[in-house]
């Protein structure tokens, strides 16, 4: 096999443990364009896989006839759901989705059969042979539509592998505190304000296509190479199919292009699997840019209804939302994307009077799944323009009517969970308004490329108007609801060329996050030592559990700092035997064992002699509890974490293009184990947010995907994305490893509504849905 | 059909090339350099870009056949054997503008390419060259105190190898 750098231990020797910012271990691979990516990956004898997607949103499946494509030369295998050996079902939380469509097509571009050729261009070929005869169906795809199954249909039939009470409800959740909201609550309030709201679809746009290298191996087994952003929970979907217990699929993390919580589900695993189980032969599948929009879930857009009253002196008396995600044709993980919905749809204000119901559905739209903010994302839009609004129905200032009724430290949300760790958010929103503003647009002396549109000539700044705006937002880190979450870390010490070495192998996908860095920082700190090995990750050690949910710094982290720890006592536990130390003041610091009171004891080289010391450690948060069905009451989130965003815009009203000047962000990242990541993860969120506030979302006709290529689904680019100043507060949480909080999700939550609201204050235009596009600006 | 060219200085032989493969895939799939990028083979992101002919384009976007006797150089003949990692791969690394690094290599070569051109270049003059590039992790921010740092490293030694 080619292009295995990375698939194999990486060394680094740098003098900084936690709290600085030493280099990726592998910047000088990804700089060299040696890095091996998953699509990267070249076997001797490889075949390439395809799928065969359906070009209908809705339809039954008549027949399908693969003769002519077997036939074709160079063709290995052409494969449907008949030929799955195990299970032909997989799936996140529910097991709904089949890994090829059985009898029914329930979203534009699900996969029908899968070909393996020598070449791209023939697999290509073969599946233009594959005949399906489709019985088009109309496609369920309004909310209407879907809460009225007897008129329209359901998109899983109610006998299929769930119980189908609840129609096309995939899941749905209450949340209602103090005396809820009814007339006699409402009657508390001086002022009400109230708004429907609207998030399209976004994407998670990554850049490296979903691929993977499948390999059948001596034993009857499948070796995966792939990327992904959970190795065990793949395993765990991925071997039913193949009919193989979990121990004869090996997962080992390829290089990872980016992930934003889309890689969480499966793509192309299972079928590269069983092409390869079929063939005998090492399977290559890369998704092309078209087939990577139609092969994972996105955001799951949002309709909402909120309802706010106050007190005339601005405090919050009650709050009323009703919250619709599409979760489109398979479940993914919409049940955790209501759980967060609802219970962060309040967000970081307290307000003692609260009624909520968060719904997921299923529809012929795309799945929807995890996207970086997960839930929060779309309720963080509806508060934070409903603040705006309220703050000026009462004529007060839209920051101090947040800071007023901010939550902090010991404050309780209406889940009943306390807040017990530092929670400054009127602080954040202090320190984002307190930074100096960009300069004005220099009209006398214009550079075109500065303003909205106008590289291509079309304005010279008539019609520019700049506009201010700030939000925040409430994000929950780890996984809840009762759930399990931990990660598994292996530590080993020994000495190699005279010196300590300390080993890190975990699961833990690293998709560009900087986790890799982190960890030796970490093992750094613990034992004292400068050179760091870090293992290639795989299924060969525990699971370290999905690089989502800001959790992986925090879990995987907190799962090394033990099995750090772990090694470190057994030194001393060996040097204690040996020398007879009697002291309880021993660390380990620049490579040796020292005590406080008598200083150098002996090198860690010299105490280790030829041995090793290899311990696996668990790391488990705090357990937590599934929200109470009907009131949503529980102790369901682990952390919690608060980003606050200023955001300056130019608006050419005459065009309606919006340019964003200045976007500046404020965090309490608890503790910065790497300042140079933290602020590039809060950066890369809040421009991720930029997309779905003006430019980012698929459209669907009728369920029919219309724009899933760069051309037409447009990321922000480098001209789009304006300097990012950022500030970062470190106020520990007493109840994580080193003090930390998660911090890659919570800077997209309030990115998005600070930009619309700079836009509203540029416009006076109301702009309830986001992306903002030029005819919500212009009225055409 | 059979193509010939130089990669990166070393003269280079395709064998058996579809008439339909793109300079991309005979890079990555037929001569073992994956460098270059396969993120949207569209000519969107940039993720692809090369030198050919010492003026940088999107491999996805150049037939096979178009580089016969031409110059390629990919973003693995940046680096000088004898000097190491170029100037602008070292800043890339230093301002922390590697995340997933997918983006990187096409990145490098067009900000290799502007420093080239403009060894002092505006911020205006950076995101301009650097708009067909597209970067989903970083947000652009330590792209950008990347590029300065590589444009103040050069301006300071003019000697470096470029």
């Amino acid at each position: 096999m080619r292009g295995e750098k990375n698939l194999q231990s990486i060394t680094t020797a740098h003098p900084d443990g936690i709290g600085g910012s030493p280099l990726r271990p592998d910047g000088t691979l990804k700089v060299r364009g040696e890095f091996a990516y998953s699509s990267d990956l070249w076997h001797e004898d490889m075949l390439w896989g395809m799928a065969l997607r359906a070009p209908h949103a809705r339809a039954r499946i008549i027949s399908v006839d693969i003769s002519g494509a077997l036939a074709t030369p160079g063709v290995h295998a052409v494969l449907t759901h008949d030929d799955i050996p195990g299970s032909k079902y997989y799936g996140l939380e529910i097991q709904d989705q089949p890994a090829l469509a059985i009898d029914r097509i329930r979203y534009h571009g699900e996969a029908v059969a899968i070909v393996a050729a020598d070449h791209p261009e023939t697999a290509r070929r073969a599946l233009a042979k594959v005949r399906v005869e489709y019985e088009v169906l109309p496609p369920i795809t309004t909310e209407e539509q879907c809460l009225d199954p007897e008129t329209y249909g359901y998109v899983h039939e109610p006998h299929e592998y769930k119980a189908h009470a609840s129609g096309n409800i995939v899941h749905q959740q209450k949340v209602v505190s103090g005396r809820g909201v009814d007339d006699e609550v409402r009657a508390l309030a001086d002022v009400v304000v109230s708004g429907d709201y609207e998030v399209g679809m976004q994407d998670q746009a990554f850049l490296g296509p979903e691929s993977g290298l499948a390999v059948p191996a001596e034993d009857g087994g499948i070796d995966l190479y792939i990327a992904t952003q959970w190795l065990h929970v793949d395993r765990e979907q991925i071997a039913p199919v193949l009919g193989l217990p979990e121990n004869k699929v090996r997962l080992t993390l390829a290089g990872v292009g980016g992930a934003f919580g889309g890689r969480e589900d499966l793509s192309m695993q299972i079928h590269a699997c069983l092409l390869a189980q079929r063939t005998g032969k090492p399977v290559k599948i890369v998704y092309s840019r078209e087939e990577s929009f139609f092969g994972h879930v996105h955001r799951h857009p949002a309709r909402l209804h909120y309802e706010h009253g106050a007190t005339r002196d601005g405090k919050l008396v009650y709050m009323q939302a009703r919250i619709v995600l599409d979760g489109g044709a398979y479940a993914s993980a919409s049940p955790a994307v209501v759980g967060n919905a609802s219970s962060l749809s309040v967000g970081p204000y307290e307000i003692p009077n609260v009624d909520v119901l968060a719904v997921a559905l299923y529809s012929n739209n795309p799945s929807c799944g995890a996207m970086r903010g997960f839930g929060a994302v779309q309720a963080c839009f509806a508060y934070e323009s409903q603040l705006d609004k309220l703050a000026a129905a009462l004529g007060m200032d839209p920051v101090e009517l947040r800071q007023l009724n901010a939550v902090s430290q010991g404050s309780f949300l209406p889940t009943g969970q306390q807040i017990d760790a530092p929670a400054p958010v009127a602080t954040l929103l202090q320190k984002v308004k307190d930074l100096p503003l960009p300069p004005p647009l220099d009209l006398a002396h214009p550079d075109i490329r500065e303003m909205p549109g106008a590289l291509s000539n079309t304005s010279h700044g008539e019609g520019i108007v700049r506009g201010v705006g700030y939000a925040v937002g409430l994000k929950n880190v780890g996984f809840s609801e009762g759930f399990d979450d931990y990660s598994t870390a292996r530590v080993r010490l020994e000495v190699i060329g005279g010196e300590p070495v300390a080993m890190v192998h975990t699961a833990m996908a690293e998709v560009g996050q900087g986790g890799v860095t982190v960890h030796g920082q970490i093992a750094r700190t613990e034992l004292g030592v400068e050179r760091v090995t870090i293992h290639p990750a795989d299924t060969a050690v525990g699971s370290a559990g999905s690089t989502s949910a800001s959790r992986q710094t925090y879990m995987t982290g907190g799962a090394v700092k033990l099995a750090a720890e772990a090694v470190r006592q057994e030194l001393f536990r060996l040097g204690r035997s040996r020398y007879g130390w009697t002291g309880n003041d021993l660390s380990l610091v620049g490579g040796k064992v020292v005590s406080a009171s008598a200083g150098v004891l002996v090198s860690i080289a010299d105490l280790l002699g030829d041995r090793a010391i290899d311990l696996t450690r668990e790391h488990h948060h705090r357990p937590t509890v599934p929200f109470d069905k009907e009131t949503g009451q529980g102790f369901g989130h682990v952390q919690y974490t608060f980003c606050a965003h200023r955001a300056v815009v130019d608006v050419d009203v005459e065009l309606g293009l919006v340019k964003v000047v200045e976007l500046a962000a404020c965090q309490d990242v608890g503790k910065a184990l790497n300042p140079l990541s933290v602020v590039g993860q809060i950066q890369g969120g809040s421009t991720q947010g930029l997309g779905l506030a003006v430019m980012e979302e698929i459209i669907t006709r009728e369920g029919k995907v219309r724009n899933p290529s760069f051309t037409d689904y447009l990321i922000p680019t480098i001209l789009d994305t304006p300097p990012q100043p950022v500030e970062i507060m470190e106020l520990a949480d007493p109840h994580a490893p080193y003090g930390l909080r998660g911090v890659g999700e919570a800077p997209t939550l309030s990115s998005t509504p600070a930009i619309v609201s700079a836009i509203r204050a540029a416009t006076g235009l109301a702009l309830n849905r986001v992306p903002v596009r030029p005819e919500h600006l212009t009225g055409t | 059909m059979r193509v010939t060219f130089t990669a990166n200085g070393r003269e280079v032989e395709a064998d058996d090339v579809w008439e339909g493969e793109s300079l991309l895939y005979v890079l990555r799939e037929r001569l073992g350099l994956p460098g270059s990028k396969n993120a949207c083979e569209q000519g969107e992101c940039g993720s692809c870009t090369v030198y050919l002919d010492g003026a940088p384009v999107c491999s996805c976007l150049v037939a096979a056949g178009q580089v016969q006797d031409r110059a390629v150089r990919t973003v693995e003949g940046l680096a000088d054997p004898e000097h190491g990692l170029d100037p602008v791969q070292q800043a890339f690394i230093d301002a922390g503008a590697v995340q997933c690094g997918f983006c990187t290599p096409g990145l490098l070569v067009q900000t290799h390419d502007l420093l080239e051109r403009e060894p002092q270049p505006s911020d205006n003059d950076i995101r301009e060259a650097l708009s067909g590039n597209l970067c989903r992790c970083t947000g652009y921010e330590k792209i950008m105190d990347a590029v300065r740092l590589a444009s103040a490293r050069v301006s300071s030694t003019p000697e470096v190898s470029r």
